[in-house]
């Protein structure tokens, strides 16, 4: 199944990721080549998963785990099937959130296992086309507190909502800049870690190119 | 028959010069290594990462086009096709657009393979009017039907921009490689793509390299602080020079053809290079992309090459070459 997996990312998922996305990578030696670690990026498409899918180096893609929300990737068995086995997704109940059970147990199954898990702590895309920056959810502090010495990477991508917005089916190739920034640590405080992510997205954010995409 | 033998004889089915012309760039090439690489015992306190960076580079890109430009038109088509791609994309994604034209962009990359699919199919009439003509209406003619007027002049107008610098004016580098072997090139039609890229490059080198060494006036500091008079003449003066004396080589141009040529051609290049800074400026970008290590985006590396290629393919056209 790894291999499978491996071959199709590298050998289809990668040049198909780099037609459409350019993958224009900044800073990517800080990207993690082995686990426990967490990576919190924004998030606007499905093109986000497919694209640091892409820009991750070979030996290390094994390892990586995008959290992905279980009601949508698990509806029906192909996609299922698709997203378990090709993506590697680790499925985040979001619909049992709150309800007293750990949603976040596959997550924290996975960092233990050593694998990097890649999330989305905004939690769904964001409905905008600007990439604005949705608020974030603290499943990634509690992660972060239950492995302290994972190291937390942000990342911001730039564009992947023009490539492909929520709810469009045709994707449209376009730039994307991927900022990896310097990986944060849990010090103690959920609040302080969660400030502490934010205001190292939005500062990867204004390194970005510029999205002129007037709303019209 | 061995690999060995097959590669010798894919090497003597090429034109002599051509091959003598490469070897020359990859002596060039490792001249400039050589610097780069004793620069640094020189001048210790100084970084020369950026500078390798961009020889490596270079490396990488005088492969692939000698490849391509070794295997034949149809090879070399592609790889133009491949960087206008590149070019456009680089272009559209910093370009002010709207919503609504992610349609619009679709219909630009299929402008892109139509007017490639011209040149494969050499018919060069219908190259000449598609773009600046039929694409001209046609484009405008879409967007107005997907229904948003907000912007609508200015973004017509960015596409059609976007299309004739990166589709249409490269293109022509691609299709000199359809002149026919009947007219009397000495280094075939790949010879002609040759000096073209050699002149164009050996022109920004040479602007850059002199601008280094002696640039004092600031040219034009609101559109590209870097450039100096002293680079552009420098520059104007050693290509100018090259092309005179280099250009009968692998070119049918002399005398009063090659001399316009060799006085035009660099100030198109800077042309090129300051038009596409203004561009920048006014995205508020430093480069198109990272794509190329040390040189920033392919429209960065190509932005003179936009102007160099139709100015060079219709010089050629005017004064030497029977089929165009």
């Amino acid at each position: 199944m790894s291999f499978l997996r491996s071959l199709l990312l590298i050998l289809i998922f990668r040049p198909l990721a780099l037609f459409m996305t350019g993958a224009d990578v900044a800073n990517r030696e800080r990207l993690p080549l082995k686990g426990p670690a967490i990576i919190a990026a924004n998030h606007s498409s499905h093109v986000d998963t497919l694209l640091m899918l892409a820009i991750f180096p070979s030996k290390a893609l094994r390892r990586l785990r995008p959290a992905a929300a279980a009601d949508y990737f698990l509806r029906d068995p192909v996609i299922g099937w698709f997203s378990r086995r090709v993506i590697g997704i680790v499925p985040v109940a979001r619909a049992k959130a709150g309800s007293g059970e750990d949603v976040l147990a596959p997550a924290r199954e996975a960092l233990a296992a050593g694998d990097i898990v890649l999330v989305f702590p905004e939690g769904t895309r964001g409905e905008g086309e600007t990439d604005e920056m949705g608020r974030l959810k603290s499943g990634v502090a509690r992660l972060a507190e239950a492995f302290p010495d994972a190291p937390v990477i942000p990342v911001w991508i730039q564009g992947a909502g023009r490539v492909l917005p929520k709810g469009e089916v045709v994707p449209v190739p376009l730039n994307c800049a991927v900022l990896v920034g310097e990986a944060l640590h849990w010090e103690g405080s959920r609040p302080a870690f969660m400030d502490t992510l934010r205001t190292a997205l939005l500062a990867l954010k204004a390194e970005a190119p510029p999205l002129r995409w007037r709303d019209g | 028959m061995t690999i060995l033998d097959q590669v010798s004889r894919f090497l003597a089915d090429q034109p002599p010069v051509l091959l003598q012309g490469l070897a020359g760039v990859v002596v060039l090439l490792g001249l400039a290594a050589a610097i780069a690489a004793v620069l640094p015992l020189l001048k210790p306190e100084k970084s020369y990462v950026e500078l390798r960076l961009r020889i490596s580079s270079w490396w990488v890109m005088v492969a692939l086009l000698a490849g391509a430009l070794l295997a034949g038109w149809p090879a070399t088509v592609a790889m133009f096709a491949l960087i206008s791609f590149l070019g456009l994309r680089e272009f559209l994604s910093l370009a002010p657009t709207r919503r609504e034209d992610r349609f619009a962009i679709l219909a630009a990359y299929g402008v892109l393979i139509a007017s490639y699919g011209f040149i494969v199919a050499d018919l060069y009439m219908f190259y000449l009017v598609f773009i600046p003509v039929w694409v001209f209406l046609g484009m405008p003619f879409l967007m107005a039907m997907l229904g948003q007027t907000r912007g609508y002049l200015a973004t017509a107008a960015t596409f059609h921009w976007g299309l004739v610098t990166c589709v249409y004016n490269l293109g022509f580098a691609a299709f000199l490689m359809r002149t026919p072997t009947v007219e009397a090139l000495p280094a075939g039609a790949a010879g002609l793509v040759f000096f073209l890229l050699l002149a164009t490059e050996f022109n920004d080198v040479a602007q850059y390299v002199w601008g280094k060494l002696l640039g004092r006036h600031k040219i034009l500091p609101t559109v590209s602080p870097n450039k100096t008079w002293e680079g552009f003449l420098g520059g104007w003066l050693s290509a100018g020079l090259l092309i005179w004396f280099v250009g009968p080589v692998f070119t049918p141009l002399s005398g009063l053809g090659l001399a316009i040529m060799a006085v035009v051609l660099p100030v198109a290049g800077f042309a090129g290079d300051v038009t596409m800074s203004a561009v920048k400026r006014d995205i508020g970008v430093k480069d198109t992309s990272h794509a190329i290590p040390g040189h920033g985006g392919v429209l960065d590396r190509a932005d003179s090459l936009t102007f160099t290629a139709p100015l060079y393919f219709h010089l050629m056209a005017l004064y030497a070459l029977d089929r165009f």
